[in-house]
């Protein structure tokens, strides 16, 4: 890590209740197995990103990473646990202090299908938030919305159109130029490639290196593409059923992964460099984040498990420098 | 089937789609073969027709589309234009196929049980009892745990990736001798991908069967495929050995492809990059269709490249390809 911390979270964690209707209380009250149903979205995550940094977070679906995304950009809040951006808690800023840290956290999503309004133009949609934060005046705008369509890439006769005239890569410069407008210091990428086509996914993430150098970026890059984490990114977070399991430099972690959940992970990754591989996949799913096994979340799947991981849930600690991994494997071994 | 013919054979696939707006060539002129106990890769991105590819070999490409010229001989009979009734006897028993989206593919209000022993009675004279217990054998198979109870589940009762070893065990139930599996893994996590791609790999060399395996993710096919073939809208324009194709790509999309690949010796650089997008197919200008993005494109292109074969069961469709040696 380098440079003094943008964005930390300190014990984040996050419960989704559903909480029972009417006639579920009444069917408890008089004696049914019904009951509130709580999923454990996140467990006590701490992470740290330096400003300048680029900081993958992977795992697979269910992991809870896009929760975690979302959190950290302020459209979900947190059930416990602090978020602070640039040394200050979120949740004790004034309200106008709190609406410049939302400004400064920005999102760019999966689906550019989905996130784009398709009854607005280009020029709305990119250009809607810096007018109403008073980021540009009226007399500017057009010039500023030019320049930003032209740092995604986009042409600035595309002002005019509609989201479904574009292609699918197009859309997601218009995602991005939408959460540049408002000058970010932070941008959480969730999935942002991930629907495109390879030789489009080349294009957006030469565009994010590119714009990570002109603006001094930092980035949060959520995704379940190892590879695409791996070019990217100089630290990286493996998530497994809402905890942390491991996180190192991006080289350290590709070269010795520590845990056995991240070792079967990079081991599976399908890469160009493999041929004529012989599988041997780990067994099992993801477990119900509804109900989650006890111990080391991992324990089911896991090769080396043995009875302590089926009572005590490890903590992520340091085992290297640089390096913190949450296994019991690492004590007195 | 004898031991080295090929179990599928096809040449100069023609598909078309009549639509009001013109006519759209998905497929056009596409030629490969796939023999016993041979995966093939059939790698393109959307739009590229290897979708289309797959469907016509069912027999499934619906209206406006229409398979216009070329032969698709599988086991020495051509069943390009094949009537429907000899498809269906072919469909779920000797040609099989896994779609990507195992939730399309199950019917959500029929128990696993029902849909497997149709599958099975469909096709083969047994009775309902043996019927079952080929489908019990097959869930087995495909790795899926206590799979008498599994039987009698609703598709919504599985996670994507059991779903996807249903539809897989679906499709071993008659012992097909040919495999085509439409981006089966992409929707899936990368733990329960090489679970199904252990599976597919197992199925093909413990039974023979020959698989085209049809994906955008030239990362997959590194790891399965014996063999692949690129497309790129509606054309095979790179074919070979695996190893051959991904080592020393000659033609300047499949370079161009593999160069956008984030891999392990690139980290931190920016990747190749493919200029502009996909060329729309509806009413596509004659000439190679990659001239627009190519680094090589000279006037010469502007005609249409042939599929030249430099080095036996090597091909390429290109007037400029790189040398192996510069590749």
């Amino acid at each position: 890590m380098s440079g003094p911390a943008l964005v930390e979270l300190q014990g984040l964690s996050k419960r989704f209740v559903k909480s029972l209707d009417l006639a579920g209380k009444l069917a408890s009250k008089l004696g049914s197995s019904i009951r509130e149903e709580t999923v454990y979205a996140l467990d006590g995550v701490d992470m740290t990103v330096a400003k300048g940094e680029v900081v993958g977070l992977v795992g697979e679906s269910g992991c809870g990473k896009s929760t975690l995304g979302r959190i950290v950009a302020g459209i979900l809040k947190p059930s416990d646990g602090r978020i602070l951006y640039d040394g200050r808690d979120v949740s004790s800023l004034t309200p106008a202090e709190a609406k410049a840290v939302a400004l400064k956290v920005q999102m760019i999503f999966q689906d550019p299908f989905a996130s784009l309004n398709p009854r607005m133009r280009v020029r709305d949609i990119v250009g809607e938030a810096p007018l109403v934060h008073g980021l540009v005046s009226r007399g500017e705008f057009e010039s500023y919305l030019d320049d930003v369509l032209a740092r995604c890439g986009l042409d600035a006769s595309y002002k005019r159109r509609f989201p479904h005239q574009f292609s699918g890569g197009q859309r997601q410069r218009i995602g991005i130029a939408r959460a540049l407008a408002v000058k970010p210091d932070f941008i959480v990428c969730d999935e942002a490639v991930a629907a495109l086509d390879v030789s489009i996914q080349a294009q957006i993430l030469n565009l994010f290196i590119k714009l990570r150098e002109d603006l001094g970026l930092t980035y949060l890059f959520i995704s379940h593409d190892l590879g695409v984490v791996e070019h990217i990114s100089d630290r990286v977070y493996i998530m497994y059923l809402g905890r942390i399991v491991e996180t190192a430099s991006t080289e350290d972690m590709f070269a010795a992964p520590n845990h056995p959940y991240t070792r079967a992970l990079l081991r599976e990754v399908p890469r160009l460099e493999t041929r004529h591989s012989d599988f041997l996949p780990i067994e099992g799913e993801i477990p119900s984040p509804l109900d989650p096994p006890r111990g080391c979340h991992f324990h089911p799947r896991c090769p080396h498990a043995m009875q302590r991981c089926r009572e005590e849930a490890p903590r992520l600690r340091e085992v290297a420098a640089g390096r913190l991994s949450a296994c019991h494997l690492n004590d007195g071994i | 089937m004898a031991a080295n013919a090929p179990a599928l054979r096809v040449e100069n696939l023609e598909t078309h789609f009549f639509t009001k707006a013109g006519v759209v060539k998905a497929v056009d002129g596409v030629s490969f073969s796939v023999e016993r106990a041979q995966i093939l890769g059939l790698v393109g991105e959307s739009g590229s027709g290897k979708s289309v590819t797959g469907f016509s070999i069912l027999g499934l490409v619906d209206p406006p589309g229409r398979v216009v010229g070329g032969r698709i001989l599988f086991d020495g009979q051509d069943i390009a234009n094949a009537g429907e009734a000899q498809m269906q006897s072919l469909r779920g028993n000797r040609i099989a196929t896994i779609f990507q989206d195992p939730m399309m593919t199950l019917n959500p209000v029929l128990r696993i049980e029902t849909q497997m022993v149709e599958t099975v009675l469909a096709h083969q004279e047994v009775n309902r009892e043996t019927a079952r217990k080929r489908a019990r054998d097959a869930l087995g198979q495909v790795g899926i745990s206590s799979p008498d109870e599994r039987l009698a589940a609703y598709p919504h009762q599985f996670s994507g990736g059991m779903r996807q070893r249903v539809a897989i065990a679906i499709a071993l139930l008659n012992d097909p001798d040919l495999i085509i599996a439409d981006e089966p893994t992409t929707a899936l996590d990368v733990t329960i991908q090489a679970q199904i791609l252990y599976e597919a790999q197992k199925l093909c060399r413990e039974r023979g069967t020959a698989m085209i395996w049809i994906t955008h993710d030239l990362a997959v096919v590194a790891g399965l495929a014996d063999k692949v073939s690129v497309m790129y809208a509606g054309r095979i324009v790179e074919a070979g050995a695996i190893d051959q194709v991904l080592d020393h790509p000659v033609h300047p999309y499949t370079k161009g492809l593999i160069g956008s690949v984030p891999s392990r010796n690139k980290r931190g650089s920016p990747l190749y990059q493919i200029p502009g997008t996909t060329p729309a197919l509806l009413n596509l200008a004659p000439g190679c269709a990659f001239r627009e993005r190519c680094p090589r494109a000279d006037p010469a292109c502007l005609e249409e490249p042939g599929l030249s074969e430099p080095v036996p069961e090597r091909a390429v469709r290109c007037f400029h390809p790189y040398a192996e040696a510069e590749a």
